[in-house]
């Protein structure tokens, strides 16, 4: 039997907390799974440092591909199946997309990536690509199948709504992660009608639109993105430890760079260091690796690495300040040099997180064509864009909200026993 | 401390004025390419070359009051002006950037046109393709836009032009 339209003797399914249950027939899929690159997935959180904030946030990038896949699976045979829009040609390219999609994360992807300067995606398509066993699975079905699946990932395929229902402003990506982070924190924000979404979607030649019957359930889905995006994805204490994160990764890159003797030698982070990372190093990466290193670098002579992952391990988060920019710039120049003065050093201790420093994003309307807009599809087969039809989403989309925090050091500051007059001064500023 | 507001900041001082988002885009992501210390992520999107980061870092500046932002209606569609406010100019003159060939290379993407810099952004997000490979991808990428061969030839020799203003001032 051909490889690409082989089916399992028997359907597999995963239990899952999110969708009840990911059905797989596929061959293909099956293969893909087992693959080691695609279990590594399971070592890496899908929301990084959240799980400091909410104990429950352990669910992995693993948990995600499956759910994006099972979305994705559904809107094929379920929905757009014979409908003249939709090639089902297609139907196992778009699969393996869904469920590759997140491929070439690394742990901790979004500190990682700022510090050592790389693109995940530029991973996931040297994965798809490269000389692994997802390769060797994909290129089963035919040489230019990895090629074909990589350019959907990387969103340059020619294949556009192929490409949007894996990453549009409605896509299986945020319906998946919406919900299963809203599951895994405990919180009830992200809560939607994705059934009603699924069955209100129609394929056209560009993108998936919806009709306009299902707005009702798709203002839910933006309001619930929203809300996700205040409540969770910015919450103060995440972004500490993020920003601690961040700080022990620059700290441990300029040790290294100044020839720092590291009592055990950071083997997995040479390459880190240097930017020359190859694949081979890359897929050696995982939390537990990174989570190692942190725990024995509590140990280093140098003390900024020594504190900032006793910080990082044992949850002794950096407080924070609310901090306005515009009115306060001169303020933090006047805290950077009294941070010096008390012999804290500003680079890893006085840190200004902006919104636009996170991975994150609300929905857009599309002015000036800058994203791809929801499009609601009329009785009449025009097309609108979902903010000049829904009041809703409207209000929450014409308002910019930005925000801005200062962290720091509490207790550092509150200890005396040296430089107390210099730390009455910052301690005066920051109330 | 914000440095990458102030280096957005700085690009749009130099430019004087930036007309439209999609410009602005495309003439950080232009910036980028040829080695200017931007660091914002752009991806591919339905338009070309388009970052989030920058996207949201614009929205701060204008809510700081560093940014002023003017939407105009143009035909059937909402268009943006940027300029720095006097109070971005005295954050900028406190915290100065230093981006030496900047002025000459944004000056000049700001004279042209937001279709050509698509043109030219999508070009160079393919530059690890041979020339024809490139070709095809605008062709079937931006099949919309309909650019000619000429055009593809001519975004070629604007990039080398872009790249010499750097070297020659370097």
């Amino acid at each position: 039997m051909v490889y690409s339209v082989e089916k399992l003797s028997e359907e597999k399914v995963f239990k899952d907390p999110v969708h009840r249950y990911v059905h797989v027939q596929d061959k293909v899929i099956w293969d893909l799974v087992g693959t080691k690159e695609f279990q590594r997935l399971r070592r890496i959180k899908q929301l990084g440092t959240t799980f400091l904030t909410f104990h429950g946030a352990e669910h992995s990038r693993f948990n995600h591909s499956l759910g994006v896949y099972e979305i994705v699976r559904r809107i094929i045979d379920d929905v757009f199946e014979g409908r003249p829009e939709w090639n089902d040609d297609d139907r196992l390219l778009t699969l393996c997309a869904a469920l590759l999609h997140d491929l070439g994360h690394g742990p901790f992807s979004h500190a990682f990536e700022r510090v050592f300067d790389f693109d995940h995606e530029d991973f996931t398509r040297a994965i798809i690509l490269g000389d692994t066993e997802v390769n060797k699975v994909l290129t089963q079905v035919s040489p230019d199948f990895p090629a074909k699946v990589a350019e959907v990932i990387a969103k340059t395929s020619e294949k556009k709504l192929v490409v949007s229902l894996i990453s549009s402003q409605i896509d299986a990506d945020r319906m998946d992660y919406l919900q299963r982070d809203a599951y895994f924190t405990g919180v009830s924000y992200g809560q939607f009608d994705m059934e009603r979404i699924l069955r209100v979607m129609r394929p056209r030649e560009d993108q998936v639109v919806i009709k306009k019957s299902g707005m009702h359930a798709v203002e839910d889905y933006i309001m619930s993105r929203y809300q996700m995006y205040w409540q969770v994805y910015f919450h103060p204490v995440s972004r500490s430890a993020e920003v601690i994160l961040t700080k022990i990764l620059h700290r441990a890159k300029d040790l290294y760079k100044n020839n720092y003797s590291f009592k055990y030698e950071p083997t997995h982070f040479i390459s880190l260091f240097c930017e020359q990372v190859k694949l081979e190093d890359y897929l050696k990466l995982d939390e537990a690796v990174i989570m190692y290193y942190f725990q024995i670098w509590q140990d280093e002579t140098d003390p900024i690495i020594s504190d900032l992952c006793h910080r990082f391990v044992n949850r002794n988060l950096f407080k924070y300040a609310e901090f306005d920019p515009a009115k306060e710039y001169k303020k933090l120049a006047q805290l950077t040099t009294l941070f010096l003065q008390a012999g804290i050093d500003p680079e890893y201790y006085l840190v200004v997180d902006s919104s636009s420093d996170l991975p994150y994003d609300f929905y857009r309307p599309g002015e000036e064509e800058e994203r791809l807009p929801i499009h609601l599809l009329m009785k009449n087969g025009e097309l609108r864009e979902l903010s000049r039809e829904s009041e809703i989403v409207d209000a929450i989309s014409g308002k910019r909200r930005t925000d801005h925090k200062l962290y720091y050091p509490a207790d550092f500051l509150a200890d005396d026993s040296n430089a107390a007059d210099i730390k009455q001064q910052i301690r005066a500023l920051l109330d | 401390m914000l440095k990458d507001h102030a280096k957005l900041m700085q690009a749009i001082l130099v430019s004087g004025e930036i007309v439209g988002r999609k410009k602005l885009q495309k003439m950080i992501y232009i910036a980028k390419k040829i080695d200017f210390p931007f660091h914002d992520r752009f991806q591919f999107h339905f338009y070309g070359p388009y970052s989030e980061e920058l996207t949201t870092r614009v929205e701060e500046l204008c809510n700081m009051g560093f940014l002023n932002e003017v939407k105009e209606k143009k035909g059937g569609y909402y268009q943006y002006r940027y300029t720095l406010t006097d109070a971005g100019k005295e954050f900028l003159s406190l915290n100065e950037v230093d981006m030496p060939c900047l002025d000459d290379c944004l000056v000049d993407m700001n004279e042209q046109n937001a279709r050509f810099l698509e043109l030219v952004s999508t070009v160079l997000y393919f530059d690890n393709l041979p020339k024809d490979e490139v070709a095809n991808k605008v062709f079937t990428l931006k099949s919309s836009q309909r650019y000619t061969e000429e055009e593809i030839d001519e975004a070629y020799r604007y990039i080398e032009a872009l790249k010499g203003k750097v070297v020659q001032q370097a």
